[in-house]
């Protein structure tokens, strides 16, 4: 890879410009907090070669606490609708009307969120003119807005008290909206140019699934008393090791576009997600039963969740902004292409 | 509601290439009737670029564009301190960008001798009819223009002392207008669409400014003007094309770097001029985005480059995201599966008060 890249001609470099346009990504190892024992280099030397070290793909517009808030209070909405639907077909009441309440809750604010995030946000019914499924945001449009009525429906009858039955099948609808709404967040934002988070196209959704139940259960076990809280204790631990099981992945499977989930802030982030989730689930089951120990666990498993979301969105805004994580990527699959198979590309 | 005919759908297999790959009449494909135009483009040949800019100037103009530096920042004047590139980048106020870049090279042997340009034409074998006539004449300019511009005796090429060379590459940057267009596959308003010229447009009354398009891009070509909320591109002149004009930059081009029409003659144009290039020893002059088993199926605004895409700013292997889409939904779908699956195992699996 190195060498050859930017001179395949006769020795043709960018005059006076050698630091800013002829870079080398240095020698990174992976810190891992304590986890990197055994690690192996991620990125090897690689010299690229860049337009003035500009960025090739843009960053993207949207807005820090707003698209990451949606995506955490989206999946934690959508996971406690599930929850609720399930504990209410079992006659669990407080586990049924703290989900719904959540779920409710939840969708109104990723409405808001995401409506907030438009760069015109009066003309969000725009949005409905078509149905593509090739948009993840409009297939989110029409996940999102019958989970958003229907839970919020149902926690407004929950909260008033009326139409018992209406207020079941509310619920049992919000909930089929509810897994999808979860994770479709993750397609969202994999359906992209960015390197970080298009190179994690087949984990996000998993992550995101995870998380939501991580952070749903979390909040579940918060409200709802110690002797109830099972089923939200389960979930929210499983959910936890999914989350961590798949962000490993994530952070290790590839190569240097994994690279920013482990640098700067949103390496920072990350590792708090880690830790909060981690702790949060350990004391779940260690503590979960008294209440003091179940706010604890809840607490941390939530906010494990909305450091992921942050760190994953912040992760992906970094992988735009060096242009080597655009070019070496596509480079080593040139060359793969070459070694292999070298009639599908001829450029 | 409509089904957008932009929209091809979950048909995961794809064996139309609706997604992915060659894709011979996009127009029809985004459900034109068969007598649509047929679908244009520009050749962009770097190798006669001069760096003038005045593309640039006849795009803003055209289109009215605001001013911003080069970073995007709207009403500044600010110089970008790296070469005569104040433009930067492309954006949503600078629909083309030339690019500037100044490379050197050590030269070892001592640099061969010339006589005037065009004396040595005939070992090329360039002029195949007899020398003397206008045509011949004609020939032996163009030679001079093609062969001994990039290869010997380059007029971007100056010698500074006896051991180094300094060549520039100029390249006049613009939208794709991919066959298989991020932006429009992502966009969930229908605002942006194909033309019935194969072009991909933005509706302006109905782009919302959801800003998926900025990072679906491979190219970082269409961005967000932030004052406004919505995004802007280049049109290809939507509007002076229905009126048969050819585009504002295309008709500014003073050396025909950059050459309108029909893509399929274009893609003939340009492999003879690449032909003719590697016939005359410029080894690194390549195609760009002429390729339609590329990642984005061909681009509708493809190059002659004299060297890596990268040294321009340009994507190496741009892959429209769209082609992972069918392996991200089933994941989603499966994750979800998963979630229900483990909400009610945890319910079932845990004791009744």
């Amino acid at each position: 890879m190195t060498g050859g890249i930017t001179s395949p001609d006769a020795g043709w470099r960018q005059a006076d410009r050698g630091p800013s346009t002829q870079h080398t990504t240095k020698k990174r190892r992976k810190r891992g907090g304590g986890r990197g024992r055994g690690e192996v280099a991620m990125v090897d030397d690689v010299e690229f070669t860049s337009y003035y070290g500009r960025q090739i793909v843009k960053t993207p517009v949207w807005k820090s606490p707003d698209v990451p808030l949606y995506l955490f209070l989206g999946g934690a909405a959508g996971s406690s609708s599930i929850l609720a639907a399930i504990a209410d077909l079992t006659d669990r009441p407080t586990l049924t009307r703290v989900g719904r309440y959540t779920a409710g809750a939840g969708s109104l604010l990723s409405v808001v969120a995401l409506v907030h995030d438009l760069g015109r946000p009066e003309r969000f019914l725009h949005m409905l003119r078509v149905f593509k499924p090739t948009s993840p945001l409009s297939v989110g449009t029409y996940i999102l807005s019958p989970f958003s009525a229907a839970a919020a429906a149902t926690a407004a009858v929950e909260l008033l008290g009326w139409f018992p039955r209406l207020k079941r099948f509310g619920g049992v609808v919000s909930a089929i909206f509810g897994g999808p709404l979860a994770t479709y967040t993750g397609v969202l934002l994999a359906n992209t140019a960015v390197p970080s988070w298009h190179a994690a196209h087949e984990q996000l959704p998993y992550v995101f699934g995870g998380s939501a139940m991580a952070a749903g259960g979390g909040i579940s076990m918060i409200f709802v008393p110690v002797d109830e809280a099972g089923p939200a204790r389960k979930m929210a631990v499983a959910g936890a090791a999914i989350e961590l099981a798949v962000v490993h992945r994530v952070e290790n499977d590839h190569g240097i576009e994994s690279e920013p989930y482990h640098e700067g802030r949103p390496g920072k982030l990350m590792q708090a997600a880690k830790t909060c989730t981690a702790v949060g689930a350990g004391l779940t089951v260690l503590a979960g039963r008294t209440r003091i120990g179940a706010i604890a666990s809840g607490t941390l498993l939530a906010a494990g969740s909305l450091l992921t979301r942050f760190g994953v969105f912040e992760a992906g805004i970094a992988s735009t902004k060096d242009p080597k994580y655009v070019v070496i990527p596509q480079r080593e699959r040139l060359a793969a292409q070459q070694n292999g198979h070298a009639s599908t590309i001829t450029r | 509601m409509t089904i957008s005919s932009a929209s091809p759908g979950l048909a995961m297999p794809d064996p139309k290439n609706r997604l992915f790959g060659p894709l011979p009449d996009v127009s029809a494909e985004a459900g034109y009737e068969e007598d649509h135009p047929k679908r244009v483009g520009f050749f962009t040949d770097t190798s006669v670029c001069i760096g003038c800019k005045a593309c640039e100037v006849a795009c803003k103009e055209w289109n009215t564009l605001p001013m911003d530096d080069s970073f995007g920042v709207k009403d500044a004047m600010g110089l970008s301190g790296m070469s005569y590139d104040n433009t930067g980048q492309l954006g949503a106020n600078s629909w083309r960008h030339v690019a500037f870049i100044e490379q050197s090279r050590a030269v070892d042997l001592p640099m061969p001798t010339f006589g005037r340009p065009g004396d040595d034409r005939h070992d090329h074998g360039a002029s195949p009819t007899t020398p003397g006539d206008d045509f011949s004449l004609a020939n032996a300019q163009q030679s001079v223009l093609n062969a001994e511009a990039l290869s010997e005796f380059d007029p971007q090429t100056g010698q500074t002392g006896a051991d180094k060379q300094i060549r520039w590459l100029m390249s006049s940057d613009v939208c794709k207008h991919c066959t298989h267009a991020g932006c429009l596959d992502v966009c969930p308003t229908g605002a942006l669409f194909r033309t019935e010229f194969g072009t991909v447009v933005v509706q302006q009354d109905i782009c919302n400014g959801c800003g998926y398009c900025v990072a679906a891009c491979p190219y970082g070509v269409i961005d967000q003007r932030k004052e406004d909320g919505r995004v802007f591109k280049c049109t290809m002149c939507y509007d002076r094309l229905t009126d048969g004009l050819q585009p504002a930059c295309a008709t500014a081009c003073p050396t025909q770097s950059i050459q309108f029409g029909d893509l399929d003659e274009l893609q003939e144009r340009a492999d003879a001029r690449l032909a003719t290039l590697k016939a005359q020893g410029v080894e690194t002059a390549r195609l760009y985005g002429r390729d339609e088993n590329d990642g984005v199926g061909g681009d509708g605004a493809f190059f002659l480059l004299l060297d890596e895409p990268e040294v321009y700013g340009l994507p190496p292997d741009p892959i429209v995201t769209t082609r992972d889409l069918p392996a991200m939904w089933k994941a989603a779908g499966k994750a979800a599966v998963m979630m229900i699956g483990v909400a009610v195992t945890a319910v079932l699996g845990s004791r009744r008060r």
